[in-house]
């Protein structure tokens, strides 16, 4: 008998535990989730404690690679905005009725580099893409053509300067760019292809060696912003894309590497 | 719709050299797990475990890191081969060996202690020494508990993702396995071709762990593998 009652006494002390603790979850502040791409994961960080500071509204951030993120979305990911590598998957949410056609805009337009770490013997700030046919490189990191923006960028570069039959069986596909960083940085692969952003953020200053790839071995990187139709923070959301329309965000973007829109 | 066979030959191709090795290795480990009596084994059975909470990402990133070009052991393994465990085939092993080591070990283990010991002692008193003790008395009465490690081990590799994403570079025929060209699929929006391939695996290995637990059941209140008197 008292084992019993003891076991409904401590079910009932968990429900009302739980009781306390959601209106204390609701009671919390506002926030909105944004879902950005890979290569923003320095910049974003920056524009978030900015805009947290004079807005009272939390920004929480997820960084992926866009590919990924668009199919997490379209299966019901509660995410407010999303700051995608490309116009493409943006528009592929517009198209499936599941991002604010209205709300699109273009945020900043990426660049490509060609990376090597700091002790590298390979001299790509004065030799650019050549470096590639060195024999002393064995792999290429480049993001995944297939779904990567980045990586579709460096496909087009390598096509550009025809070296796509050269170094195919050197290449080595990083999930996201990010993914693709990581693997020169920890000297697995010997070189290669990030982003612009991601060379210049402040955890990589000083730890390697780059060549800005010219803009025209690859279609622009135009990279888009949308609201997700089914955002539980829409107000706040709509707010923050205003902030992402200011000064403030673009000069933040501009220290990460990143051209604006307007002047390309 | 696009299947991916090459995938899946190098996926199967993983799964078997992983459960052979794991096999080879995992039994002698296994033994001593079952047999010893140093104060300190739980330290090693608690290291083998380590794996089944470990995040596969985790795995991965040191094979990555600890074994790259930056560290002594991934220098050695250069000056031997040429180039560093990651984006091959060797990477991708030794990171499912790691991965599955604990989905081999402890079936084997705890077949292993399940043995009567008055058996392994009546072994020794006819005059057998441990070695053909081993092979003639205690793998027979094991059996189950090692066709379910190998088995385990083998379908636990089929489904290996994270161990593959962060150390394989996703070069096709050599460390593209099926979970990662599933997971590309998904990424382009071509759900017809991730849906082929997920149900082809599914039915592979599904098939593949019934065959192995029907041949292990009892048939006629005998398992298939009973013991007779010794030879």
């Amino acid at each position: 008998m008292t084992k019993r009652l003891s076991a409904i006494g401590l079910v009932v002390v968990l429900l009302c535990s739980l009781q306390v603790s959601i209106p204390l979850c609701q009671a919390a502040d506002r926030e909105i989730n944004v879902a950005a791409a890979a290569d923003l994961s320095a910049a974003l960080q920056e524009v978030a404690a900015n805009y947290e500071k004079q807005s009272a509204v939390k920004v929480k951030l997820s960084f992926g690679a866009s590919g990924a993120l668009t199919q997490q979305i379209q299966n019901g990911a509660p995410f407010d905005v999303f700051f995608s590598a490309d116009m493409d998957y943006p528009r592929q949410l517009i198209a499936a009725g599941q991002a604010e056609s209205q709300s699109l805009c273009r945020y900043a337009v990426g660049r490509l580099v060609l990376w090597v770490p700091k002790d590298s013997t390979l001299d790509v700030e004065h030799k650019g893409i050549e470096v590639l046919l060195d024999p002393s490189v064995k792999k290429i990191a480049i993001g995944n053509p297939q779904h990567a923006p980045y990586g579709r960028a460096a496909a087009a570069a390598l096509k550009h300067y025809g070296l796509s039959e050269k170094v195919s069986d050197k290449l080595v596909l990083g999930e996201n760019i990010a993914q693709a960083a990581q693997f020169v940085e920890s000297g697995n692969a010997q070189v290669g292809f990030v982003a612009l952003a991601h060379a210049t953020a402040p955890s990589m200053q000083g730890k390697g060696k780059y060549w800005v790839v010219p803009a025209d071995a690859y279609p622009p990187l135009d990279q888009g912003v949308v609201i997700i139709s089914a955002a539980p923070h829409k107000q706040d959301a709509a707010a923050f894309l205003e902030y992402v329309k200011t000064g403030d965000f673009a000069a933040v973007l501009k220290r990460y590497g990143f051209s604006l829109p307007e002047q390309k | 719709m696009f299947i991916d066979w090459q995938a899946f030959r190098l996926t199967i191709e993983l799964a078997l050299i992983v459960s052979a090795i794991l096999l080879v290795t995992g039994v002698p480990l296994a033994y001593w797990i079952a047999f010893s009596r140093w104060r300190w084994k739980f330290l090693v059975e608690a290291l083998v475990a380590l794996p089944i909470v470990l995040p596969p990402t985790v795995l991965g990133f040191y094979v990555l890191v600890a074994l790259g070009s930056r560290s002594p052991l991934g220098r050695w393994w250069q000056s031997l081969t040429g180039h560093t465990l990651a984006f091959t085939f060797s990477g991708l092993v030794l990171g499912s060996i790691l991965y599955s080591l604990p989905f081999a070990v402890q079936p084997f283990a705890a077949s292993f202690s399940s043995v009567d010991r008055k058996l392994l002692s009546v072994s020794a008193t006819l005059g057998v020494s441990p070695a053909r003790t081993f092979f003639r008395v205690t793998v027979p009465l094991s059996m189950p508990g090692l066709i379910t490690g190998v088995v385990l081990t083998f379908a636990h590799t089929m489904g290996e993702f994270g161990v593959v994403l962060m150390v394989g570079g996703n070069i096709p025929g050599v460390t593209r396995t099926v979970s990662i060209s599933i997971y590309d699929q998904v990424q382009v929006s071509d759900y017809a071709s991730a849906n082929g391939m997920a149900l082809l695996l599914l039915a592979f290995c599904f098939a593949t762990l019934a065959i192995v637990y029907g041949l292990n059941r009892r048939t006629h209140g005998q398992k298939l593998w009973s013991v007779g008197p010794l030879k």
